[in-house]
């Protein structure tokens, strides 16, 4: 068994147990479905809206190539400075390099889940850069040293006596646990440690190919600042965050905030097509964009499964999944958790080394059904188990399934084993659930009911 | 070779597979429509009235909603006093703003020392001014929210910076829904797009701690939107 199933499965226990946790994690998210199928219920159309997204999403990444040339060719013709990154490796060299020339120390970065899944911060504060995570909740996990609970709300398994306490051992007096006078207190930290960073970091949530901008959405004008101070600015996407057309994001924010967080809008949705250009009074004086592939282009090569990269991080699939409800998001051991984080995480990072997650699943279809993209999230579940078994057929498993296909399929063989199935029952009793019971992962936490001495067959025909 | 060349290779490899297109199964909505998809974006995002009082009343219940401060002024004598009355409240001493029609007669009008960001600024003064106050490019009644730009709002931190963004409109200014303001934008602006266009949807907030909403988490705590 490879080491990250055997932590998944023991932080799973954990978590699961852990009933305070889950009581506070199911009234947080019972707010967000409250908001979100208001919010939902306000549109027209959801239902078309979504597949509206669906086809938008599906066109962007199924050109990708010749979008992706328009981006940059857009992009660089404002001066703004484009390059590629094949790896996580070269991504943060490319990175590291920018600040080398800048001669930066201090960075001040909005909210970007594409650095958490090269982990660039730990690589640039190895350097002796000083990296400072400006969105609240993320600010909350760095200070923690962890990494973030949730792709949208990074600080939700935390308590307000969990952040006071944080705050006072690593800032200092604070003044009460309100989340109001908390959130003062980050804020009254983080505006000097802006005004003093050299460099701005920013993630992304589209790229549009006609016009060459990359849009940010995020809610406490973070991104705003990190994108408007500093001298220099870095931002890093994925490559599958394009969309054709600038138009198509009166569709995208709207959808993307209710999906996301129920709320209409989110409170800043920023377009950006470059550094300060002549005539403008403020913003960087260089703008540089790190394209990230990281084996996106691996899962682009799955046609069956190339919907996944639709995905726009809302997270709607992490709120509605009775696992990530329940096991809680670091027990995934992934960057992206939850149902979508189960999808492409074996392509990301290994089918055999992840097929385990695909597995941790009811199959109950909640995921789709929220994705504002219609990604089939429970259908690559299933697809993930087959490759993997297709491509490391578990050998026991087989065994076990050819000699129930035998039993089935012949009735003395299947009147027997019912016969002694009753008949042994009474001695499983001894072993259950210990070390030496065979079916010992089932029965651990389950019973079974008592078989019954006559079967529906024996009572079938007695009744004739 | 170099990566963008890689990169690109490896796309077009890829996608010498189709892909099944979206919602071919077990669906009962039917494919929207070849072309752009989200150009009908207006039949399903939530509905607008067709008139503009309706409009301005929406306008003016999305922006209670956010708890954005929203005031419609029938003149320019209104909008005067209005200013005066926060400049008092507010206690306000010294304000940032930048050229332009409305923003200059704000300016007179207060009688403040005003910082103007048109020719560049010390980012510690503005840091220090109680007010940042900007024009806008459209008031979208369908969210209750403003779209400013670098070229229209005083630049980039301006409508950020200070604990207080005070955005003036005219009338004229509201437009119905997003795609209206996205044509807008793209008939105002194109292909030289501003290098920043924010739609600013209420004050700035967070829900990081026990999703709580708190007000100016980053950005302004109040914002205020005067139209007449």
């Amino acid at each position: 068994m490879s080491t990250f199933v055997s932590e998944f499965k023991s932080r799973a226990a954990e978590k699961s147990g852990d009933l305070r946790l889950r009581q506070f994690i199911r009234t947080a998210l019972r707010g967000y479905e409250t908001a979100r199928d208001r919010r939902k219920g306000a549109f027209q159309s959801w239902e078309s809206a979504r597949q509206a997204a669906a086809e938008t999403k599906w066109e962007a990444v199924n050109h990708l190539d010749t979008h992706l040339e328009s981006l940059v060719a857009k992009l660089e013709a404002r001066g703004t400075k484009v390059h590629w990154a094949s790896t996580g490796e070269q991504a943060r060299e490319i990175i590291a390099q920018i600040l080398r020339d800048k001669k930066a120390r201090s960075i001040i970065k909005s909210k970007a889940m594409t650095s958490e899944e090269i982990h660039l911060n730990q690589a640039l504060e190895k350097e002796g850069f000083t990296v400072v995570e400006s969105d609240l909740g993320e600010f909350i996990v760095q200070l923690r040293h962890e990494a973030p609970y949730h792709i949208v709300f990074p600080s939700m398994h935390l308590t307000r006596d969990e952040i006071r306490d944080l705050f006072q051992k690593e800032l200092g007096d604070v003044p009460s646990n309100t989340p109001e006078d908390l959130t003062m207190v980050a804020r009254r930290v983080m505006r000097q440690k802006y005004i003093a960073a050299d460099v701005g970091f920013t993630g992304a949530n589209f790229a549009i190919a006609e016009s060459g901008m990359i849009s940010i959405t995020e809610n406490e004008g973070n991104a705003r600042l990190t994108a408007a101070l500093p001298k220099t600015m870095i931002t890093l996407l994925g490559i599958e965050k394009v969309l054709p057309r600038f138009a198509d994001l009166a569709l995208f924010l709207p959808m993307l905030a209710t999906a996301g967080a129920g709320q209409p809008m989110t409170c800043y949705n920023t377009m950006y097509s470059g550094p300060r250009q002549a005539g403008e009074c403020d913003g960087p004086e260089e703008w540089h964009v790190v394209l990230l592939d990281n084996r996106r282009t691996e899962l682009l090569a799955d046609a069956e499964q190339r919907d996944a990269l639709h995905c726009i991080r809302c997270g709607a699939c992490l709120n509605v999944c009775p696992i990530f409800r329940n096991v809680g998001g670091h027990t995934y051991g992934t960057t992206y958790s939850g149902p979508v984080g189960s999808v492409i995480t074996p392509h990301l990072r290994g089918l055999q080394e992840w097929k385990h997650l695909s597995n941790a699943s009811s199959l109950c279809g909640a995921c789709t059904e929220a994705c504002p993209v219609k990604i089939d999230l429970h259908h690559h579940l299933l697809q993930n188990r087959r490759n993997a078994s297709a491509a490391e057929p578990a050998f026991f498993e087989r065994l076990a399934y050819q000699i129930f296909g035998i039993v089935a399929n012949e009735p003395k063989f299947w009147w027997l084993a019912k016969k002694l199935g009753w008949l042994t029952q009474p001695l499983h009793g001894a072993v259950k659930g210990s070390a030496i019971d065979p079916a010992k992962a089932w029965t651990k936490t389950r019973d079974l009911p008592p078989m019954p001495k006559e079967t529906f067959k024996d009572w079938w025909r007695s009744r004739k | 070779m170099s990566e963008r060349e890689n990169i690109l290779g490896r796309i077009r490899e890829a996608l010498q597979t189709k892909a099944p297109f979206p919602g071919v199964r077990n669906e009962t909505v039917a494919p929207v429509s070849a072309g752009s998809p989200a150009s009908h974006a207006r039949e399903w995002l939530p509905s607008v009235g067709a008139s503009i009082e309706e409009q301005f009343s929406l306008f003016a219940r999305n922006a209670a909603d956010l708890k954005a401060d929203f005031q419609l002024f029938a003149s320019r004598e209104e909008l005067k006093t209005a200013l005066l009355k926060l400049r008092d409240a507010e206690k306000w001493t010294r304000v940032a703003s930048h050229g332009g029609t409305l923003t200059d007669y704000a300016c007179k009008t207060l009688g403040l020392p005003a910082m103007l960001t048109d020719r560049g600024y010390d980012v510690q003064e503005m840091e220090k001014c109680d007010a940042g106050i900007s024009e806008c490019d459209a008031l979208i009644a369908q969210t209750g929210g403003v779209a400013v730009t670098s070229r229209s709002a005083g630049g980039r931190a301006l409508s950020v910076l200070p604990p207080h963004h005070v955005v003036l409109a005219r009338r004229e200014q509201l437009v119905a829904d997003l795609p209206a303001a996205f044509e807008l934008l793209r008939q105002k602006y194109a292909p030289d797009y501003p290098s920043m266009i924010s739609f600013i949807t209420g004050p700035s907030r967070t829900g990081d701690i026990e999703r709580i909403l708190v007000l100016g988490a980053h950005g302004p705590k109040k914002l205020t939107i005067m139209a007449f």
